[in-house]
């Protein structure tokens, strides 16, 4: 069954369209950044962009830091919301279950088609801004220093790198969980995108907000941006620690809502 | 091969399917008939667990239902409310998905399998366009095909023709007939009364989610005890039976009377020139119309509060 969520994420137009413009954006930006060679002031967001001017090796950890806000979120509650009520509102829902596709195991595969999906992203974003940032950029592989300031070798860089390919990955799992509950609760694919959104928003909103401090702790969103630390030197694990734990106790809570809600569910589309 | 007790769901505070007790017999063609919003698709949704009882029992193919469905539904096809498939892949593609979504049968054998289910369905040629530009009576047979992949021991299926020409109607409803004889026990709901009447040989009737008729179509088209007789000396044959002919239009005469080889004799004994003789026998249509009453799309004044329990949100178009 994965075998075949995968294969109808692969055939998708919508798949390869929504990927095309998160890699497009990161390209955006580099090209105007080339243009106008203007960058914003260090310590200014979006994190590293500052530093790319000088080396285009730091693209790629520059784009992950203007998709994640936004666009790769958004994508993850559109595919996440898609997912089940996208299925029903197609009819094709009964079918598979007639199949039969056991309801746990329906869920389960849609959501590795969706961490496959954000992986996908997440390395298409890293690539395609790394072949950018070397060709626009005058480049030093060899030289690029941490946020701290020490040096770090190309091998450094590229563990970095991945590991915060997987912390990306890893932080978008909060949504698509959420997307997928609200995708086992509504039959129209909108409506669940939407209320992922509207959570995502939520919390953006709330992390910002002083009056709201004592719950920003516990919002999905919260740590979202601890991955800059994988770039310090030594690394500050806390907020990396905090933002992964909090990631599995929102996937945690809204898979087993949304398995609760979706096996014991009237399929009446 | 299906057998219900007390079979009943509701939704909210309305019941949608009533206390239904459903007896299909392996090797029946079964017709489940009833007027729109009667719950011949909630029934069927039943059936196949995709939805779930308030009350009472399900057993098919000798398991019950929802707890071991899982074992029922790999030799079951079903079309459920109209045909669904992936709108921009091509038949055979959403067919190589539905075949390795399920239990359907080994890899190196799909393109036979569906080749041969295209076949069936009379889209053996079909070139590789998208669903989406199908038109609908190809979705349908594409349905039906995705129906018949594994070669199913029941056929479930919610108005099998819908969207069809005559034509194709004609061809589907040899298809089942064919599979039937081969030993497929045929489920199917319809609102269409000659359909039914042509192919089952059993028939279910639903009225507002009660099973209100159950019978072998033979038994419901019992003769009414009448003879129609056509003649062209129908004044003398009236004059001849008199007091049996019921009515007398033109050449045509209605005769009370049971043993139309009897009556025939004895009017060609008596000289009359005979040019037709027919038993008169109970419609299917008034044996349906006599038990059911009109359906949820209909909404009358005087009826309005009495008929709530119909037009509800998620009203079975079946």
């Amino acid at each position: 069954m994965i075998a075949v969520e995968l294969l109808k994420l692969a055939r998708r137009p919508r798949t390869w369209v929504s990927l095309g413009l998160l890699c497009g954006l990161p390209i955006l930006v580099a090209v105007f950044l080339w243009w106008t060679k203007l960058g914003p002031k260090p310590g200014e967001q979006p994190a590293f962009l500052a530093a790319v001017l000088s080396n285009g090796a730091l693209f790629p950890a520059a784009a992950l830091a203007i998709v994640l806000p936004l666009f790769l979120p958004v994508a993850v509650a559109v595919i996440g919301g898609d997912a089940v009520a996208g299925e029903a509102s197609a009819g094709t829902l009964r079918y598979l279950l007639l199949r039969p596709v056991g309801r746990t195991r329906l869920l389960v595969a849609k959501l590795v088609a969706m961490v496959v999906y954000v992986l996908t992203g997440v390395v298409l974003v890293v690539a395609t801004s790394l072949v950018v940032g070397l060709n626009l950029f005058p480049s030093e592989p060899t030289a690029v220093t941490s946020v701290s300031g020490v040096a770090l070798t190309p091998q450094q860089l590229a563990v970095r790198i991945v590991a915060a390919m997987l912390y990306v990955a890893v932080s978008m799992l909060g949504v698509g969980a959420i997307a997928l509950f609200l995708s086992t609760m509504s039959d129209s694919p909108l409506a669940a995108a939407l209320g992922a959104l509207a959570a995502l928003v939520t919390s953006q909103v709330l992390v910002t907000l002083d009056a709201a401090g004592s719950v920003r702790p516990y919002l999905p969103t919260r740590y979202w941006l601890a991955w800059i630390d994988l770039f310090r030197d030594p690394i500050p694990w806390r907020d990396i620690d905090r933002g992964l734990a909090i990631q599995a106790v929102y996937v945690a809570v809204f898979l087993a809502a949304a398995w609760a809600n979706f096996a014991s569910k009237d399929i009446k589309s | 091969m299906i057998t219900t007790t007390d079979l009943t769901k509701y939704y909210g505070p309305n019941a949608v399917v009533d206390g239904v007790d459903l007896q299909v017999s392996a090797g029946d063609r079964f017709g489940l008939l009833g007027p729109n919003g009667s719950g011949k698709t909630t029934l069927i949704r039943m059936l196949l667990g995709l939805v779930y009882a308030t009350r009472g029992e399900i057993t098919v193919m000798g398991r019950p239902v929802p707890k071991r469905v899982a074992h029922v539904l790999p030799r079951v096809g079903a079309l459920v409310e109209g045909p669904a498939a992936y709108g921009h892949l091509s038949g055979r593609r959403n067919l190589a998905l539905a075949d390795a979504a399920g239990p359907g049968g080994p890899r190196r054998t799909r393109s036979a399998r569906i080749a041969d289910a295209l076949d069936r369905v009379g889209l053996g040629g079909v070139d590789d366009r998208p669903v989406k530009a199908y038109s609908l009576g190809m979705r349908q047979r594409l349905g039906l095909a995705a129906a018949l992949l594994r070669s199913p021991a029941l056929l479930v299926l919610d108005e099998p023709t819908n969207g069809l020409d005559p034509f194709g109607i004609r061809e589907i409803r040899d298809l089942l007939a064919e599979l039937n004889v081969a030993g497929t026990t045929v489920l199917l709901s319809s609102h269409l009364l000659s359909e039914v009447e042509l192919l089952c040989t059993r028939v279910g009737v639903m009225d507002r989610g009660r099973l209100v008729l159950q019978s072998g179509v033979d038994e419901l088209r019992r003769p009414t005890g009448r003879i129609l007789v056509t003649s062209p000396d129908a004044e003398r044959a009236e004059a001849l039976l008199d007091g049996r002919v019921e009515v007398r239009d033109g050449d045509r005469l209605v005769i009370r009377e049971t043993d139309p080889a009897a009556l025939n004799a004895r009017l060609v004994a008596e000289g009359l020139r005979v040019a037709e003789v027919q038993v008169e026998r109970h419609t299917l249509e008034d044996a349906v119309l006599e038990v059911t009453r009109p359906g949820s799309d209909r909404v009358d004044r005087s009826e309005r509060t009495d008929r709530v329990d119909t037009v509800d949100g998620h009203d079975d178009r079946g």
